[in-house]
């Protein structure tokens, strides 16, 4: 079921436009990537999806329905890549008031606050101040405070700059735990390699434009250019000197070979032509283009 | 509404348990209560008996000087500006030898001030002396002197104002109508200020700490800065509560403490300021009593109320989108806020001219306007004179004032709110106020 659905955003500033004609929608339970450069309108399109902004045009449809902020929003868990609290506020009384600020109940939120504290070794801090924190306890804070209402739609920008690996990894922890549970999770983020091991699907933006979309194993399948790597156990010149019908050698690098196959062979074909040499090969790998190679690729094409 | 509710009770808690507003609620009265009493006991305390020398060779004023339970004139031969002190003088009044009013000059010598009021009552003495003696020296009797000079002593006639309007027939007393407007006009200027910069800083400090985006995707821009500016005035108004409680339970524990005898006290000060010296202390009490209460408290005190909170609204707002577009530096807030507190200082400059000539074309139009309204007409409203439609027309345009300044600002703080690292010109906020949601 698609729980968020954008049909033709637009959203123009007077100098530029921030958001230009997006459209993709999010299946339920699905890990979304959200990628761009800075700059590209990720977080204008972010705050548009959580009622921040409102479109120029174009439509924004929650469960099916038009977006309305004030029965949705508490569907909805955001975390903004500027993060803050109040200073000077006590933990508990800060949690306690942005959860109702989503509407839930005051013995709600106590429930789930301690609950949150409790998995996250945080009780001792309930009358302490933001100011007392340090920083990764101050994000954890965050992160805690962007779910306790259990939105089904939790959208994290930047998630993890700042973080040290310990908290990264338990957040990490934490937005699988979520998906699995069916929570779907708009993910925002310049750092594309994050991206890879996370997210199921992916909608790349550039100057406001969106350039790609599609799962994370289909976009790499489209964009593979039949690159793999051998490696042998003893690569000898006379190997090498001789020429290959079924593919190209790109580099050499100690005992592997990185080739690329030429047009109208298939890798079976490779390894035969190998094999015909008597070459003693140890590993056979596809080499798929990282996100970022393809986002360069397509950003690059645009311009 | 209920999270505008909440942010309400955010604001209103925050700050009321906040140690500064604790501190500042009460020893501000204290501080006031302190200061009566200071000035009253420094008043008193310069009262002490003082012994003046009267040099007078001429015996212009040997005959008239009289002494009185403050001061006692003495003249000795043996005195002089140099020795004074050691024979147990506190001053010497020197009147030259062949006095001549228009050419010379009387000195007084002390070795330290005389207190409040003495020099005055010497002064007098002085007149007093002068003046009769130029009665008789045009040949007027010294009888007709006497029972004139008897007149005055007690109080030569008796006056009070009296104001007609249609039926309605109302004592009043321009030096409390005076008093009481420049008061609460006063108390208005400063409150605006005040709470105004507690939004200002308020704003900011979402701003700066960047909570601003994660509350603005739980509620609307618009009821977060209206449940600030909300919550900050039940701030206001709880300290105006306390003040007003304090300040009335101090003075009336302050009132009982005070015997007869200080009070007596009290009233030989007043005398010798000049004022009128015959009544009781008692009299006199009754009669500050009875002044006070003869103003009309209960038109007065609604208004005030009302101008208090309608004025605070119609610049909180204001104040808001300042703080809004204001980057981390202090002095942006400075120039920012200027078209703001030049309207406010402008309306205090307006009043202390209205309570004086309260029907003044200025005054009138500036209490009806609502960028001054508020600190103007309190500066009116005690006089009496102020017409029951022009208040109306100023309590609806003021309305409808912090209506539109609340509406326009709401524009430009949903913008600036999330806007960091730019200097905002006063032409952007322009063009966000034209801008459609």
């Amino acid at each position: 079921m698609t729980i968020l659905e954008l049909q033709n955003l637009k959203k123009y500033y007077a100098t530029h436009k921030a958001v230009d004609d997006v459209s993709f929608s999010i299946a339920e339970g699905n890990i979304f990537g959200l990628l761009g450069p800075n700059g590209a309108g990720k977080t204008t399109l972010l705050r548009m999806i959580t009622g921040i902004f409102y479109p120029d045009s174009g439509n924004i449809l929650f469960e099916g329905k038009k977006f309305n902020q004030v029965n949705d929003i508490a569907k909805i868990g955001y975390m903004p890549e500027e993060r803050g609290l109040y200073k000077k506020m006590k933990i508990g009384e800060q949690a306690l008031y942005l959860a109702m600020l989503k509407g839930m109940s005051r013995r709600d939120a106590m429930t789930k606050i301690k609950e949150w504290f409790v998995k996250f070794e945080m009780e001792s801090w309930w009358n302490k101040k933001v100011n007392d924190l340090s920083k990764g306890m101050g994000q954890k804070l965050q992160f805690v405070i962007t779910v306790l209402h259990d939105p089904k739609l939790l959208i994290l920008d930047e998630p993890f700059s700042g973080l040290d690996p310990v908290n990264s990894n338990l957040i990490k922890d934490e937005i699988y735990k979520l998906a699995q549970n069916g929570t779907t999770i708009i993910f925002s983020t310049h750092r594309m390699e994050q991206v890879e091991e996370i997210c199921n699907n992916i909608i790349l933006v550039n100057n406001g434009k969106k350039i790609l979309d599609g799962s994370v194993v289909q976009v790499k399948d489209d964009f593979k250019e039949d690159i793999f790597k051998v490696g042998f156990n003893n690569l000898s010149e006379t190997f090498l000197a001789n020429s290959f019908n079924a593919f190209d050698i790109l580099d050499k690098k100690d005992q592997f070979l990185t080739v690329k196959i030429k047009d109208g062979s298939r890798p079976s074909d490779v390894l035969q032509e190998i094999l015909n040499q008597k070459a003693d090969i140890v590993s056979f790998n596809e080499i798929l283009p990282s996100l970022n190679d393809i986002f360069i690729k397509v950003a690059g094409k645009q311009q | 509404m209920n999270k505008i509710w909440l942010v309400i009770k955010r604001e209103y808690l925050t700050r009321v348990r906040n140690r500064s507003f604790i501190l500042s609620t009460i020893l501000l009265p204290l501080f006031f209560i302190g200061f009566i009493f200071a000035s009253a006991y420094f008043a008193t305390s310069s009262t002490e008996k003082q012994k003046v020398a009267v040099s007078d060779s001429n015996g212009i004023f040997k005959n008239s000087f009289q002494s009185c339970s403050l001061i006692t004139y003495e003249f000795p031969a043996d005195v002089d500006a140099n020795n004074f002190k050691e024979k147990g003088y506190s001053a010497f009044l020197n009147i030259p030898k062949g006095y001549n009013s228009s050419n010379d000059s009387i000195s007084l010598i002390s070795t330290k001030q005389l207190g409040m009021g003495a020099e005055d009552k010497i002064k007098d003495q002085i007149d007093d002396a002068i003046r009769n003696q130029a009665f008789l020296k045009n040949n007027i009797d010294k009888r007709i002197l006497d029972s004139i000079n008897k007149l005055n002593e007690t109080g030569m006639y008796h006056f009070r104002t009296i104001v007609k309007q249609g039926n309605k027939t109302e004592k009043s007393n321009s030096a409390l109508s005076y008093g009481i407007g420049y008061g609460s006009g006063f108390l208005i200027y400063i409150t605006l200020f005040i709470y105004g910069a507690a939004v200002m800083r308020g704003v900011m400090e979402e701003k700066m700490n960047r909570i601003a985006e994660l509350i603005i995707s739980s509620v609307k821009p618009f009821q977060l800065m209206v449940g600030k500016i909300i919550g900050i005035a039940a701030v206001g108004l709880t300290q105006l509560l306390i003040w007003i409680v304090l300040i009335v339970l101090l003075s009336t524990i302050s009132t009982s403490f005070f015997s007869p005898e200080t009070l007596q006290h009290a009233q030989a000060v007043n005398s010798s300021m000049g004022a009128a010296a015959n009544n009781s202390a008692a009299m006199n009490f009754l009669i500050a009593k009875n002044t006070f209460l003869s103003a009309n408290w209960a038109l007065i005190i609604p208004c005030f109320l009302f101008y208090f909170v309608a004025g605070y609204l119609f610049y909180a707002s204001l104040f808001a989108a300042v703080g809004s577009v204001v980057n981390e530096d202090p002095q942006e807030a400075q120039s920012l806020m200027l078209p703001i507190t030049m309207p406010i200082i402008l309306s205090f400059v307006i009043m202390t001219t209205a309570v004086g000539k309260p029907d003044a074309p200025i005054s009138v139009w500036a209490s009806i306007i609502p960028f001054s309204s508020p600190i103007v007409m309190m500066g009116r409203i005690p006089s009496g004179n102020v017409p029951g439609w022009q208040i109306i027309v100023s309590m609806l345009t003021l309305v409808a004032g912090f209506i539109l300044t609340t509406m326009l600002a709401a524009k430009i703080y949903r913008t600036g709110i999330l806007l960091y690292g730019k200097k905002v010109t006063f032409k952007e906020m322009g063009k966000w106020l034209f801008r459609k949601s």
